[in-house]
Order: C-alpha cells, then structure tokens, then sequence
C-alpha cells in the first residue's frame, strides 16, 4: 500500500517543484469537412471542432481535481488547414476566414491555443500550399488563439528552399503585421523540419493525416522535479546523474500516462501517445536551463551545455519510453530562451548566444525557439537561419524547429515582453553577414544520402 | 473499492483527527489507513479511505474537506489513489 513517504514525495512535486501536466490536446481531423463552398466550409469546421471538443476543459478540470495535478493548458490540433481550405479558398482572406473560424470555435470552447493552420511542404509546394502560407501574416494578426505551422524539409525529401525562402518573408510580414503587440503573431509561428503528426505542443501542434479521426495527446512537464533531485546528488558522478534523470522522468511521465487514459476514457476519444518534453515556463523553478546549471554549469551556454543537454535530453527519454505506453510527438528537452527564466539569465549574461543554441539544437528537441531578434534583420538571414536549422533536423534524422520573432522597432539590449506562458526576452545579436546569394538560388536541397535505405 | 488518499498538513492542534473522521463517518467515507507524524511542530497525516458509499460528488467531498481544513487551520487536500500508484509502482 501507498505509504506516507511517498504521498508526501509526489504532493512536493506538485507544490514546490512545478509539476504539472502541460497539456492535454485534442487531436481532430477536419478532413471529412472539405467543401468547395467556403461558407459551407467554415460551417462544417466549427460544428465539428465544437462537437468534438465541447466537454474537453470541463473534462481536464476533473482530471484535474480529483488528482490534484494541475493541467495547465486544454488544446485542440487540426488537420493542416491548407488540405482542408485547398478546394474553397482562392485568395488570401478566403484562407483568413478558416483561420477566424477556429479562432471563434477555439474561445467557444475555451481552449487557450489551437493548432494546425499549417502548410506540409517538405518537398513541393501546391497553389492551395502557398496560398495558405502568404495568408499565414494575415490570419496571425486577424486572430488570438490561432497557432501556425509549416514543415519545410524532412530527411526522406531534403529541404524546400523555396518555401525556406519564402518563409524569411512570412515571418518577417508576420512580425510587421503584428508590431503593435511587439510581433506577437511570430511566437505563433513555427516552422519545421521532420515534423511529427502527433505533437501536443504549441505552436507545432497539427494533427497529421496519418491520424484517426480524433486522438488525446498529451504533454508532461517537470524541470523542476528534474532540478530538485539532482540537487540531492551534487558532485556526484555521471552515472549517478543519469540515474537520478532517469528516475525522475520515469515518475513523471507515469502521471502524463495516468492523465492521457483518464482523459481517454473520459472523453470517448483514443488514447495518442504522452510527449515526453521537458517544457520549461518563465516562473522561478521551472527552468531546463537551471537543470543544466546544476549538472555543473555557470550558464547555459558555458563550455559543456551541448553535451549536459545531450545527456539530460537521452536519460528523460530513457525513464520515460517505460513509463508509457506510447511515447511520441517531440520527446526531449526544449530550449526556449523567452519561456525559460534560466535561459533569459543566461542571454542576458552573454553566456548564450544564437551559433550556441544552434549547437544546442544538434542533441535536443526542438530547435531555436522564442528567440528575439532586431526588427530589421533582413529576410533572407532569417531564412539563412532557417536553413541552417532545417540541415541540422534533416542530417539528423531528427525534428527541428525555429520560432524566432524579429521585434519591430526593437534592437540588441532591449527587451520584448509577450506576457504569460510566452515570457519575456532580450533582444538577441544576429550575425550581419549577408546569405541572401544563397537563399535567392531557389529550388530545394536534395535529400541525404542515409535517406536511402529502400 | 475506490480509494482515496486524503493528507493533512499544519500547524500541529487539538482536534485535528476527530474533525476530519466526524466529517468523514457522516459522508460514509470508510476510513482504511491511517498514518501520521508530527515533524517540527507540524502535523502530517495521511489517510487511505473507500469512498464507494459516499453519495457527494468527488469535488464537493474536496471542497468541505478543504473548507474544514480552513477552519481549523491545516491544508487538505482529496486525491484518488491512482496518482500514487502510477508514480511509486511499476
């Protein structure tokens, strides 16, 4: 039977060490929506997305309660909006309209974030691909809860330059668009490359067409926890560090585990897989970056981070591939610079910097995220950025990701504020040395040679 | 059976155990376990209890509880057993 200690041992976790479930997301397939008519369209969405996911935040909120684990977000992922709209949508605003449309089901609802205005164009881009992701400005700044992504290279297909080159542009739009909220749209912006189908998190979420027709995925967290017991096992060596990671992970995915079956079974939907992501948040005691300090680090950032990051992000998977049934979606530790307290100390510090995180990007999920940059930093840096990013997912046979926000108006030594889950975070110096001859070659970059393997 | 593990922290007081069994006999909460410490002047205890015959829903058993708590000056708190489990046990 459960003893004293080990209630205690679990209720510490949740109250001094942060741990909660970060998301429980709901994955639905528009698919069966596609319409020629647009009205008709938007109609079939909304009705959908609220049939399906009317009780999900009352549902959470029990889970909730009745484990006294807190589940900070409810969300909703959707089939990639450019399949969806391909039929109906000739302009940019017809796209738009889509966007508005979650938009209002996601508020009806009660979800904070929903996913899937996205565009998969690894490869190749279709008139309805393209015409989703010249829309992507417009529909961020139309609407709150709307989440955008755009996967643009894979390892099986090499990296599509020209979508690479026209995200430069995209985010760039984005950030103009949205400059009086200091480019907000661009911290609902990602782009990807080897993106999963089944990702909880936002703002990657999609529900992927390899889905069924709806799916609970869940998203654990847990830095804190990972911190307070490595603390206990200061000056300790390697094998005692990776020990205590791995024990922890197990722990706390075990509750993800727990949640996503209730949350299963409650709702009537089929059980997805638990991402094992350690998701940081800007509050005191919920840093991946403080875990990195106390394997042995000044900063993050300090000679050692990629390989404390590396360990660190191998012995969460370790502990968590047993403790669930179904493990999937990002999986590691992510590095965000504006959601992480550790992280902004450690920019501010001049201890990181952007070629560091890239490094950092080599051995963890998910690539550079929430980074500041200047406002004017060219177009085609930002897709040099992004290429770079794109090449590190693609070799590696891993995901990466870049979710980067050139502030309008905004220099280095500044700080932009986004509020909330999103933080806050200094400008960050970008390398002024021009690639726009790169970018501007056009075409893509044919796949890698390991992709072979037929 | 439908276990429950209710914990009580705080302030250390006369009183603590009969107020929350009283509460707990009236809801036909039956009570399985009992451990409790006393840690620095602090009172910690941990019940395992069947709330099969209790006829209140999961969240208002919570809210008494938690209301009780508030008057007597400890924190506590109603979690189903199964967070516990999933942890500690493989």
């Amino acid at each position: 039977m459960i003893n004293l200690f080990e209630v205690v041992e679990t209720n510490e976790m949740i109250t001094k060490e942060n741990l909660d479930v970060r998301t429980i997301t709901l994955g639905i397939s528009l698919l069966d929506c596609i319409d020629s008519d647009l009205e008709k369209l938007n109609e079939k969405i909304y009705a959908k997305i609220y049939e399906y996911a009317k009780d999900l935040v009352r549902t959470g909120e029990e889970i909730s309660r009745e484990f006294g684990i807190p589940i900070v977000n409810k969300r909703i992922s959707v089939t990639p909006i450019a399949l969806v709209g391909g039929a109906a949508c000739k302009t940019i605003e017809d796209f738009a309209s889509i966007a508005k449309t979650l938009d209002r089901a996601a508020h009806q609802v009660g979800v904070n974030f929903i996913g899937g205005y996205s565009a998969m164009v690894s490869k190749g881009m279709t008139p309805a691909d393209e015409l989703l992701i010249r829309s992507i400005p417009l529909a961020l700044s139309e609407t709150e809860r709307v989440c955008s992504s755009v996967n643009l290279g894979s390892t099986r297909t090499g990296i599509n330059m020209d979508g690479v080159k026209l995200m430069g542009q995209i985010v760039k739009q984005t950030a103009l668009y949205t400059k009086e909220q200091d480019s907000l749209g661009c911290a609902k912006l990602v782009v990807f490359c080897n993106a999963p189908d089944d990702n909880p998190f936002m703002a990657g979420a999609f529900h992927g067409v390899t889905e069924a027709d709806k799916i609970i995925n869940v998203g654990v967290s847990g830095p804190g926890v990972v911190k307070n017991a490595l603390e206990k096992v200061r000056g300790e060596n390697f094998e005692v560090l990776c020990e205590t990671i791995k024990k922890t992970a197990f722990k706390v995915t075990r509750v993800g585990q727990l949640v996503a079956q209730e949350a299963s079974r409650r709702l009537g939907v089929p059980f997805g897989i638990v991402d094992l992501s350690l998701a940081p948040t800007p509050a005191v005691g919920d840093s991946v970056a403080d875990i990195l300090c106390e394997i042995g680090l000044e900063y993050a950032g300090a000679p050692g981070t990629t390989a404390a990051l590396a360990l660190l992000n191998d012995q969460v998977k370790k502990g968590g591939v047993m403790a669930s049934s179904y493990v999937g979606g990002l999986s590691g530790a992510f590095i965000p610079v504006s959601e992480d307290k550790g992280m902004i100390d450690a920019v501010a510090a001049g201890a990181l910097t952007l070629e560091k995180l890239e490094a950092m990007t080599c051995v963890c999920s998910v690539g550079l995220d929430m980074i500041a940059v200047p406002g004017d930093t060219p177009d085609t840096t930002i897709s040099g950025i992004i290429a770079d990013e794109m090449a590190i997912g693609m070799v590696n046979q891993k995901t990466t990701a870049v979710r980067i926000i050139p502030v309008i108006g905004k220099g280095v030594g500044e700080t932009v504020e986004f509020g909330g889950l999103l933080g806050y975070a200094p400008i960050m110096p970008v390398n002024q040395f021009a690639c726009d001859r790169f970018v501007n070659r056009g075409g893509r970059i044919p796949a890698p040679i390991h992709s072979f393997k037929n | 059976m439908n276990k429950t593990i209710i914990t009580v922290v705080g302030k250390d007081t006369v009183g603590i155990i009969a107020r929350v069994c009283t509460y707990l006999a009236e809801n036909k909460i039956n009570i399985l376990d009992i451990s409790q410490t006393i840690v620095q002047g602090y009172f910690n205890m941990m019940m395992i209890v069947d709330t099969n015959g209790m006829e209140k829903h999961f969240g208002e058993m919570a809210d008494e509880l938690l209301k009780l708590g508030n008057e007597i000056g400890v924190d506590i708190k109603c979690q189903k057993e199964e967070i516990f489990d999933k942890m500690h046990r493989i």
